[in-house]
């Protein structure tokens, strides 16, 4: 996983609520084997007509926010499905961080297992940030991890909470499998108390 | 000792390693494994040189991409049939039960579970799908992961967690004829809102969720994540230790005892705290349908389409406007005035057996409307069985709906049952996402009663007045 520091980037107002994951990915792109190659399809419905040609008005199909890596939202992205083809297709499409007001768990769980953040922002801060996005399109935004502060020059700075062994991995781009079976010796012995304790499971 | 809930206990008797800031390693008992969100976490371990953990913890089958039609012939969508076959191959290396396609076992991942008794009290279970909420009907810990999660359990039988907040929601009183488990469920969406439950494991409670059946329940906990939460809980009772026992993976002899005894402790204290107490009365609640693109959108049958005048919240106001068009409805429509053009009965929601008898009792001897195309798509090979055992297939036949193989179906149209664009569908499922069912698909939600209803006067109809 590509650690997540500190990103300098545009971002792109997508202003929405209760975004959820078949509007990310629809169901079509589910039948892959593979994690990568999503980015064409993210956004499907509202991205692309029926003829495959793309929507104008789309925010990610103008040409100021094409090269967008942060998503500005309304509340409650991600809902619905656990698809993790939702973050596959959103890192795929460029988008490393995601900024809104709240998320579904699951979806918010499946960022950080890919390297994308997903910050959380009261909402009279996402409005302005929205507003900001919307009207200077070309100026990038910061989001600094490690310091967990959103800021735009001096214009403003925002900063955001985050679970501090979340932040762990992402900042330093690790696998939290690797970090489980470190544990190996509490497991085997937790499944040894099973076998006393609950027989039957 | 402090009093403690359903929730805590299950959670305290899970954590293997827990560091200072709650971060936990939670064990995992039971895993389910489908073929849309698995390839690629097996893929993972493959290329890390890492096996499965515990094998026989894990139940894998295909649900979401088979067809429901006839099973003989080969799977026309090529990208469907590499991912059913990919599972299969997958299982093999690995060294995990799977029910394929031509196993009368196969089914809808949350209905076979429950079915095999593979799904217990007391138990942590995941599986790559948010409907996992569906178990805790049973008082287990079930929650829907990521297929990066699902890779984790595999290899190490655990995942990485903090604990959730909890939220009991009481509803009291009994449910009025016509008004089902889907009905209670809607009414509690509809109030606590498609996010209200993010960050909480819900426990239902209350004199209407006790009096709920096995699938009742299950039909309420399936549908927890539609209000946001990852896990909704039943504490377990006879009920469940009834529907549990005798199934071919519940446990045996001296096994079934302890199980039992330890079943029994499965309920919240006397004065266990729950960080936030929501009640409904179960009197309140009339046939619902929904209206708009999240489920949180209900309306009783009885009213009408609202007005984005009728919400005060900006954002919702703008949602409700995106709704309205993409759902062609007019404020102040008349619910029963609005007409369908196809019928879906089936999901992880409503698929099981009592959901079938419910729509066969309502369509028995009429004919479904000459507009309407309608579809019964069974949860599993053996509540088709029981269905045919029961001669429910024809009436459903003589009735005019297609009677179909089981899986997951139009509830998300990954196989060729779909809405084309434009089409309205009354249907049992769990999601009316914009594109849900079908690019350009309108879906109401609501009961199989209802649906049957719907497919016999081909317009959302109360079922109240059949």
């Amino acid at each position: 996983m590509k650690p997540f520091k500190k990103l300098s980037a545009i971002a792109a107002p997508l202003p929405m609520i209760n975004v959820d994951t078949d509007v990310i990915i629809p169901k079509q792109f589910l039948r892959t084997i593979k994690r990568s190659g999503l980015g064409k399809s993210a956004f499907f419905d509202i991205r692309y007509n029926e003829d495959g040609s793309e929507k104008p008005d789309f925010v990610l199909n103008k040409p100021a926010y094409r090269n967008a890596e942060i998503l500005i939202t309304g509340a409650n992205f991600g809902c619905g499905s656990s698809r993790e083809h939702a973050p596959w297709a959103l890192l795929d499409f460029g988008i490393r961080c995601v900024i809104a007001a709240s998320y579904s768990d699951i979806f918010y769980s499946n960022c950080f297992k890919n390297g994308i953040l997903p910050v959380i922002l009261p909402q009279a801060q996402i409005d302005e940030l929205m507003k900001e996005a919307e009207e200077n399109p070309g100026a990038p935004i910061e989001v600094d991890l490690e310091k967990q502060v959103v800021t735009r020059g001096n214009k403003f700075s925002f900063p955001f909470e985050v679970d501090s062994f979340r932040k762990h991995c992402l900042v330093n781009g690790l696998d939290d499998i690797g970090l489980t079976l470190q544990k190996e010796a509490h497991i085997s012995s937790f499944e040894k108390d099973t076998k006393s304790k609950r027989p039957w499971i | 000792m402090k009093p403690r809930t359903l929730f805590e206990k299950i959670w305290d008797d899970h954590v293997v390693h827990r560091t200072d800031d709650g971060t936990c390693v939670l064990y995992i008992d039971r895993h389910l494994v489908h073929e849309v969100t698995s390839p690629q976490a097996f893929e993972g371990l493959r290329m890390a040189g890492r096996k499965v953990r515990k094998p026989e913890a894990t139940l894998a089958v295909a649900d979401h991409n088979v067809p429901t039609y006839d099973r003989s012939l080969p799977i026309k969508e090529e990208e469907s049939r590499i991912q059913i076959e990919t599972l299969s191959k997958n299982c093999a290396e690995f060294g995990i039960t799977l029910f394929d396609m031509k196993d009368k076992r196969q089914g809808i991942v949350h209905i076979i579970g429950p079915e095999q008794g593979f799904t217990q009290p007391g138990m942590t279970i995941v599986c790559g799908d948010s409907h996992t909420s569906t178990h805790g009907a049973f008082g287990a810990l079930a929650f829907g992961i990521g297929t990066s999660e699902v890779e984790h359990v595999l290899a190490t039988q655990t995942l990485i967690q903090k604990p959730a907040k909890t939220m009991r929601i009481t509803v009291d009183g009994k449910l009025s004829p016509g008004v089902t488990a889907k009905d209670m469920i809607l009414a509690i969406i509809g109030k606590i809102g498609t996010a209200g439950g993010t960050g909480y494991v819900i426990e239902y409670a209350g004199e209407a969720v006790r009096s709920l059946s096995m699938a009742g329940r299950m039909t309420m906990c399936n549908m927890s994540i539609e209000g946001g939460a990852r896990a909704g809980m039943i504490a377990p009772d006879e009920v469940t230790f009834k529907y549990i026992k005798g199934r071919p993976m519940a446990p045996k002899n001296d096994n079934w005892d302890k199980a039992v005894e330890y079943w029994r402790s499965l309920n919240s204290d006397d004065g266990a705290k729950y960080d936030v107490e929501v009640a409904l009365k179960a009197e309140e609640i009339p046939p619902l349908v929904t209206w708009g693109t999240t489920p949180e959108d209900i309306v009783p049958i009885t009213g009408a389409v609202p007005s984005p005048a009728d919400f005060t919240d900006p954002n919702k106001k703008k949602s409700v406007e995106r709704m309205l068009e993409y759902m062609n409805l007019k404020p102040g429509t008349k619910m029963q005035d609005i007409t369908i053009d196809k019928v879906f009965i089936g999901s992880c929601t409503n698929a099981r057996i009592e959901d079938l008898r419910e729509v066969a009792k309502i369509v028995e001897g009429k004919k479904i409307a000459g507009t309407v195309e309608a579809m019964i798509v069974p949860g599993s090979g053996l509540v088709k069985e029981q269905a045919e055992t029961e001669g429910l297939d024809k009436i459903f036949i003589a009735s005019g709906f297609d009677w179909r193989e089981p899986g997951c179906s139009m509830c998300l149209g990954m196989n060729s049952d779909q809405l084309k664009p434009g089409e309205r569908c009354a249907s049992t499922s769990n999601r009316n996402f914009e594109g849900r069912q079908g690019r350009g698909g309108r879906t109401h939600l609501m009961s199989p009663a209802m649906a049957a209803a719907a497919a016999i006067k081909g317009k959302l109809t109360d079922v109240r007045d059949l």
